[in-house]
């Protein structure tokens, strides 16, 4: 008995925690609720925009999140650059990241990362543990060292991307994981990555292998 | 009346000794220490007089001015990662050895030198 309990306390202990645990009660509710969630608009546009562009090739999405970001040919693709293989929607426009959010939520529940191994996003390791910008920090810095403690008002997450796109209240508006990695690039006074650039491709591919076994939860909805 | 007039007249005879000859740089620097822009040492640290929530990522700075002189206090503001490799301090007065800086701060400390010396004059009265 004992021993059980050991070893489910040390796997609870070892598992990586989402970000919906970080937030309040009211975000958790507001994301559990499909007629409450905002993320839910840009899912419904995004059905419509693929029942009339996607649909004659693919007659479902089911799963195929869970399989994002990967590697094709030694190149990270994530989600965004799939969707763009075929449309020519912009960055952070509503028509991406309407499609792109639904294609999540046909996922919502499956796991992340399952199909990555470490030699795969060792790039991307080493963009999340190299210190940059005039604040000279590293991804680490916050979201492992600090996970949990006070940022000013705010709990430091352990900052796991399986909840985008995710609409966040502080955007008011559904934005991708690229958007939130160039976010933490500017707080630290660093050089902003191109959207689409090596080095945010690279992080989401390794932040997915980092927080793998956690349930996509796209849209979600952080503050 | 007793103790009104020893209560109007304890804190000046107080006051040489304390911050009357730092007063105006220690009053930029609790500005510097408490506002959201420069240094916003709020973010991560609990500080004795804050109107607004306080981050817990560094230590709190309460009775910092007892624990380090001056001198150490700037050493840490200009660049903790002096005394701890690991710090996730910010290096507020280093420029060299950063990476990736934006080009709007390259070359550029997070404070000033004088803007350094007014917030160790703030953190020098916090006994």
């Amino acid at each position: 008995m004992k021993l059980l309990v050991l070893i489910f306390v040390t796997t609870v202990w070892a598992q990586a925690r989402s970000g919906i645990e970080y937030v309040s009660p009211e975000i958790r509710a507001l994301q559990a609720d499909a007629a409450q969630n905002p993320g839910m608009l840009w899912v419904d546009s995004g059905a419509k925009l693929f029942a009339r562009e996607c649909v004659s090739c693919h007659a479902s999405m089911k799963g195929v999140a869970a399989r994002y970001p990967r590697l094709v040919h030694g190149k990270v693709v994530d989600l965004e650059a799939m969707v763009r293989h075929r449309t020519a929607y912009a960055y952070e426009t509503d028509e991406l990241l309407g499609l792109t959010a639904f294609v999540a939520s046909q996922s919502r529940g499956e796991l992340i990362g399952r199909d990555l191994t470490s030699d795969m996003v060792k790039k991307g390791e080493a963009e999340y543990f190299r210190r940059r910008g005039q604040m000279n920090l590293a991804c680490t810095h916050c979201h492992d060292a600090n996970a949990g403690k006070k940022l000013g008002g705010e709990t430091v997450s352990e900052g796991q991307p399986n909840g985008y796109p995710a609409y966040r209240l502080e955007w008011q508006k559904l934005g991708s994981l690229q958007r939130r990695l160039r976010a933490c690039m500017y707080g630290v006074h660093a050089e902003m990555p191109d959207y689409g650039s090596e080095v945010l491709l690279d992080l989401e591919a390794y932040l997915a292998w980092r927080g793998r076994g956690l349930p996509i939860e796209s849209p979600a909805v952080r503050r | 009346v007793k103790h009104a007039v020893l209560a109007v007249l304890l804190p000046l005879t107080a006051l040489p000794f304390t911050s009357l000859s730092y007063s105006a740089d220690a009053e930029n620097g609790r500005r510097i220490a408490l506002g959201k822009m420069d240094g916003n040492c709020l973010l991560c640290h609990a500080i004795p007089g804050a109107d607004r929530p306080a981050g817990n990522i560094g230590p709190s700075l309460s009775g910092v001015g007892a624990k380090y002189s001056r001198n150490e206090l700037r050493e840490r503001i200009v660049d903790a990662s002096r005394f701890n490799a690991k710090s996730v301090m910010p290096p507020y007065g280093r420029t060299d050895g950063l990476h990736e800086v934006a080009a709007q701060y390259r070359g550029k400390p997070v404070l000033t030198a004088a803007e350094i010396d007014d917030l160790v004059a703030f953190l020098a009265t916090l006994k």
